[in-house]
């Protein structure tokens, strides 16, 4: 008997052995490198950091906690929630064609395609998604050219007008900032869309008309509602990516902070790691709060 | 019952949607070629191979490349070791604590990356380690983990249990029905769940910005080009290379686990 051979018999006969080794390496990595930098973090969001030394005692203080609701920290997070809600609503919008016509009206080959077409601009790279973005809404880009040659200039300017949308050129506006964010995360809601309506068995479809229902009640009453969990699990990524995003609002849009670019600023050129910290704890709560409503709609089935 | 013919309005918006989705990639293709040296106007004035000759003999480029390349290797291959550790032991049994260890392996592409980003500085700061390429190294080794197990744990799920029982009721002793049954089995879906990891390693930016210290890597150095718009044309030759080296690995990932319940890259 080779060594090898001793030793799979030996974890054959002692399953739990067995696991252990399984499980000692990534759960090593994951416990000490993952869990403990992040505990960490958050105890250090616990320190005290002095504005005029610019230096971080670890003296414990809820400060840092209590700073977050300030109005100035308070607008960041609430113009951050603002932009994850609008996105994931916009994103879910669109998504929904997409994902109906592929799921009801694709088979094989080309369904295959739409797959993949889908995919393809999922995996593309985000950085360079993102600086196409910021060639096509430059000025004297394709998005310009286009609204000159289809003659919708004045729309344009009067769409970038409106105070909270708009801004001075397409680039440096809300409108901007939130196309770019929508095109980014949109496959994400296609696909967890497409997996419920895929699942929806065509034999309610046929009840419902069998019992006299209207297309349009057919879609509102049966298909929609059983789509829910699909839009829900989309939406975990929507809204999650999009509030700790700091690169997309750094490039496209008006100035102000969002979170992810606060929690960057402050621990780098400010250096107050734990105000940093004490930031990174909104979207940790938000996004357990998201998690535990759409787990009611269904959505952890659906991924 | 639906008609198997979709109506108008609705084959508009699905096929719309994939051109909306696909026209900022034809433009980073298109501009990669243009000639001019601010190249942001539209239409282009016209095409040249020229650019691509510059921005790869530029050193700084390479270099970025060739750091690019090193980390997702590394982390590539921590990933399909942890990976696939993690996916044996889960796919099967059930013990304390199983639900909370796949909610781990999880959370790192499931909260922001800023998170899994800050989190690692602080700790590395905290252990005075110097940022530099290990430091990035573990970043991307730990958001890439998920991808090789959700793979490969969807290859075992599928993988016949009586194969095995087979195996062993014919005298196989446990390696060699590893080495011979489980092993080819998982083959593909390895290849495709490393695939996966190594675009995904290789494109990240938000983790790494954190983690990296002075090093550069290809989507930092972008980053960097963005907000100094230099020579604009270098830049975007390095973003067309950069688009293919991410997009290319999920067409392989999605043949070779074609035909199986593992939806390859679900959940980036």
């Amino acid at each position: 008997m080779t060594p090898l051979r001793t030793l799979s018999n030996v974890l054959y006969q002692r399953p739990n052995l067995y696991l252990a080794l399984l499980l000692v390496t990534p759960l090593g990595w994951f416990g000490a490198i993952y869990l403990g930098s992040l505990l960490n973090l958050l105890w250090q969001g616990f320190y005290t950091f002095d504005d005029f030394t610019m230096a971080v005692t670890p003296t414990l203080t809820l400060a840092n906690f209590a700073a977050l609701f300030n109005p100035s920290n308070f607008d960041i997070i609430v113009r951050t929630v603002t932009m994850a809600v609008a996105v994931s609503l916009a994103s879910a919008v669109l998504a929904f064609p997409i994902a109906y016509y592929m799921a009801r009206y694709t088979r094989g080959k080309t369904k295959a395609f739409f797959y993949i077409a889908v995919m393809m601009p999922m995996w593309a790279s985000y950085i360079v998604k993102t600086y196409a973005w910021t060639l096509l809404l430059a000025k004297g880009g394709v998005a310009q050219w286009f609204t000159q040659q289809l003659a919708l200039d004045g729309l344009l300017q009067a769409i970038l007008g409106i105070p909270g949308v708009g801004g001075s050129t397409l680039s440096t506006s809300h409108l901007g900032r939130f196309l770019v964010f929508v095109y980014i995360w949109l496959p994400f809601m296609i696909l967890p869309i497409q997996a419920a309506l895929e699942r929806l068995p065509p034999s309610l479809l046929q009840a419902s008309a069998d019992l006299g229902a209207k297309p349009l009640q057919t879609f509102m009453q049966v298909t929609l509602p059983l789509s829910i969990p699909g839009i829900a699990a989309g939406s975990i990524f929507t809204f999650s990516l999009t509030l700790g995003d700091f690169i997309v609002p750094q490039l496209v849009g008006p100035p102000g902070y969002f979170i992810g670019s606060m929690v960057y600023a402050q621990q780098g050129a400010i250096g107050n790691m734990p105000m940093a910290a004490a930031f990174t704890l909104v979207p940790i709560v938000l996004i357990a709060l998201y998690l535990a409503v759409v787990k009611r709609m269904g959505a952890f089935d659906a991924l | 019952m639906h008609s198997d013919k979709a109506p108008w309005g609705l084959r508009l918006a699905a096929w719309g949607g994939l051109l909306f989705l696909h026209f900022p990639i034809l433009i980073i293709l298109l501009y990669a070629f243009n000639t001019e040296d601010a190249a942001f106007s539209f239409p282009p004035r016209g095409l040249t191979l020229k650019w691509f000759t510059v921005a790869l003999a530029r050193p700084d480029v390479l270099d970025a490349i060739s750091l690019s390349l090193q980390v997702a290797c590394l982390a590539t291959l921590i990933a399909l070791v942890l990976g696939t550790l993690a996916s044996a032991a889960l796919y099967r049994r059930s013990f304390l604590g199983k639900e909370s260890l796949s909610l781990v392996l999880i959370l790192p592409i499931a909260l922001p990356g800023i998170i899994t980003g800050i989190a690692l500085l602080s700790a590395f700061r905290s252990l005075g380690i110097e940022p530099g390429v290990f430091t990035i190294v573990v970043g991307h080794a730990t958001f890439c983990v998920v991808i090789v197990y959700n793979n490969v744990i969807a290859r075992l799920r599928r993988t016949s249990q009586s194969l095995i029982e087979a195996s062993m009721d014919l005298g196989a002793d446990g390696w060699q029905t590893f080495r011979y049954i489980i092993l080819p089995n998982l083959g593909s879906a390895l290849l495709a769940g490393g695939m996966l990891a190594f675009a995904l390693s290789f494109d990240e930016i938000i983790v790494t910005t954190f983690t990296a210290g002075h090093e550069r890597t290809l989507p930092i150095w972008l980053l960097n080009q963005l907000s100094r718009p230099r020579d604009v044309p270098v830049t975007n030759v390095v973003a067309m290379l950069v688009m293919l080296v991410t997009m290319l690995p999920i067409l392989g990932a999605y043949y070779l686990t074609r035909g199986g319940d593992a939806v390859a890259g679900s959940g980036k």
